[in-house]
């Protein structure tokens, strides 16, 4: 185990959780606002992958797929919103959760129909591929980079609409006040269909950058989404900074656990033992993590009402 | 009242004449979807005592089936195949593991305790797929189904289908009875006004923690009675997949309501099992009937039967 080896895991981490970030995002925006427990946000995330796959083997071009993807995803999300969240908001969260969970075995068995069981893998444009050199000496995937960096500018993309834009106004007066904010003239379903359109859309962006690391498969966003609920607690409900910090924590310590949890234990205790019991530490540290935080600060890190 | 005590005598009536109907058509394979269908019943009866009277959303109720199922599993596997020490165990681990998720989970309330209680769930499926040693995801079959001295032999279809007709019937009089208890009207009183329950004295957490605990345990037993009816057991029983539909078990039957847990299992089984005879993806029209149930259909099954 070198420093070379640590500082790489890092960076998977650090990339993982800025993907954790994009779903966690959307997600804990559409949970403050409108108060919505939206499960079918793995839904979307899926959705984004397999569009970006269908669109670079229609077209034979990357970047045509990745925007297939976005607007796909951003379309979808708005269509959801309006036919199905709707009858929702009034609800418990009860009712929410459980149609939001129809939705999911909708869309899984929907691209199931279209696409197979099986899973997909796309190959990326030869200007994605390659690596490149890190100050250690080992080398990197540019892909994973570009990840890492498309997700940082989303995150500063964020926080400047939310906090410098008209829209993001509307955005914190809504969470803070829905009545207030519709009393004042602000057309709030019009805001409601465009902030879960965008949640969507980001979760398909996390999907698409997703599909050439990780299988392109039906039941793809189950995984992440739940990961992106341990993000949204351990961050606190409604808080973008929250999310940040959350994310990039159960990114890192989920990569560096399930990577060095094994050879760490086996200094420890036999090697045989460190082999049973490492990979099933290190699929419970984020839970774990989550229960501790839990137990010192009940509504998370960053708590915003 | 009457009308309450007709439907369960109907139901009882129902439930026991049908192995020998099954028998006689040469269609066993009745018996064994009602049989999954009473421990599913019994499964969604405990999750209806915290979830429909008290108000506690757990997404993660599959879990103690996953935990009772694999106490079994396990216990077998070392060659303990005993079931009056398996089935204690079941449901004593799953009462352990509830006692340590509800302490966690119980603190917080509404988006966070429905999150918390799926997390946890998840771990403990993450938990079984990375125990190679019992098959990982594959999962493993039972060396010998549970042995009760000679006393009831699980292996015998009608013998088990009955034992778990019984073991359903006891768990929903049960469960019934605890919940028009004072320990039930407490729980009841804090789901709905917890400011007032606390006000006149009562601190919710505790009670509201025994509930949790009690529902575990009874999921537990479900669970040790399904590893016996699958003869197989995979992490999927405790997947999210699995919470979900107890879930929807509970609301499609009637929250809070003595038989809706019952007949909620009943009909999404046989709305499964109709729709598998049409096609492959039954799912993509499961899916949508279960969002349209949800949004239109809210009193569940259980209040036009009035039970």
């Amino acid at each position: 185990m070198t420093w070379a080896l640590v500082f790489e895991q890092l960076l998977n981490g650090l990339q993982y959780g800025v993907m954790l970030f994009l779903m966690a995002a959307g997600l804990t925006l559409v949970l403050g606002i409108m108060n919505l427990v939206n499960l079918a946000h793995g839904a979307l995330y899926m959705v984004g992958a397999y569009l970006a796959v269908a669109g670079t083997q229609w077209t034979g071009s990357y970047l045509a797929g990745v925007a297939l993807g976005f607007a796909g995803t951003l379309l979808v999300g708005m269509a959801l919103e309006v036919i199905t969240m709707r009858p929702l908001y009034g609800r418990d969260h009860l009712d929410q959760v459980l149609v939001t969970f129809g939705l999911i075995l909708f869309f899984n068995e929907l691209v199931a129909i279209i696409w197979g069981r099986g899973s997909l893998y796309t190959s990326l444009p030869s200007w994605l591929q390659g690596h490149i050199d890190l100050f250690t000496g080992s080398r990197y995937p540019v892909y994973r980079m570009v990840v890492l960096a498309v997700g940082l500018a989303v995150a500063v993309l964020l926080w400047y609409v939310v906090t410098r834009t008209r829209l993001g106004m509307l955005i914190r007066a809504g969470a803070a006040n829905r009545t207030m904010v519709a009393a004042l003239g602000v057309n709030i379903r019009l805001l409601y269909t465009v902030v879960f359109g965008f949640g969507a859309a980001l979760a398909g962006l996390a999907g698409l950058m997703a599909g050439p690391i990780y299988a392109v498969q039906p039941g793809m966003g189950e995984l992440i989404l739940i990961q992106v609920f341990v993000v949204i607690v351990i961050g606190g409900i409604g808080s973008i900074r929250g999310a940040l910090v959350g994310a990039i924590i159960v990114g890192v310590v989920d990569t560096l656990g399930r990577a060095f949890l094994r050879p760490v234990l086996a200094t420890a205790i036999s090697a045989t033992a460190a082999d049973a019991a490492g990979p099933a530490l290190a699929s419970m540290l984020i839970y774990l993590l989550m229960a501790v935080v839990l137990a010192l600060k009940p509504a998370g890190l960053f708590q915003s009402r | 009242m009457k009308r309450g005590a007709l439907f369960w005598i109907v139901v009882t009536v129902a439930l026991t004449v049908l192995p020998p109907i099954a028998g006689a058509l040469g269609q066993p394979f009745y018996i064994d979807l009602v049989r999954r269908m009473m421990i599913l019943a019994i499964a969604a009866t405990s999750l209806n005592f915290i979830l429909g009277y008290g108000g506690m959303v757990s997404f993660g109720h599959a879990a103690y089936l996953g935990l009772g199922a694999y106490s079994v599993g396990i216990l077998g596997f070392y060659g303990i195949t005993s079931g009056w020490l398996q089935w204690p165990v079941a449901i004593g681990a799953s009462a352990l593991v509830a006692l340590a998720i509800g302490a966690v989970s119980i603190r917080t309330s509404g988006v966070y305790f429905i999150m918390i209680t799926l997390a946890f769930a998840q771990m403990l499926y993450y938990l079984g797929i990375s125990l190679e040693v019992f098959g990982g995801d594959d999962g493993m079959r039972l060396r010998s189904r549970s042995q009760f001295s000679g006393l009831i032999d699980l292996g015998d279809a009608v013998s088990f289908y009955y034992l778990c007709l019984v073991l359903m019937l006891v768990i929903i009089f049960a469960t019934h009875r605890m919940v028009n208890s004072r320990f039930g009207m407490v729980i009841r009183a804090a789901k709905s006004n917890e400011a007032r329950s606390r006000a006149i004295g009562f601190s919710p957490y505790r009670y509201r923690l025994t509930a949790f605990v009690i529902a575990g345990a009874i999921c537990g037993l479900a669970g040790a009675l399904y590893a016996n009816h699958t003869n197989y057991i995979t992490p999927g029983l405790a997947s999210w997949v699995q919470s979900g539909d107890l879930m929807f078990m509970v609301i499609l039957g009637g929250m809070a309501s003595a038989a809706g847990p019952m007949l909620g299992a009943f009909v999404l089984l046989i709305a499964e099992e109709i729709l598998k005879g049409w096609t492959e993806h039954w799912q993509v029209i499961l899916g949508p009937l279960l969002v349209l149930s949800v949004i239109f259909f809210k009193r569940g099954l259980a209040g036009i039967f009035h039970a």
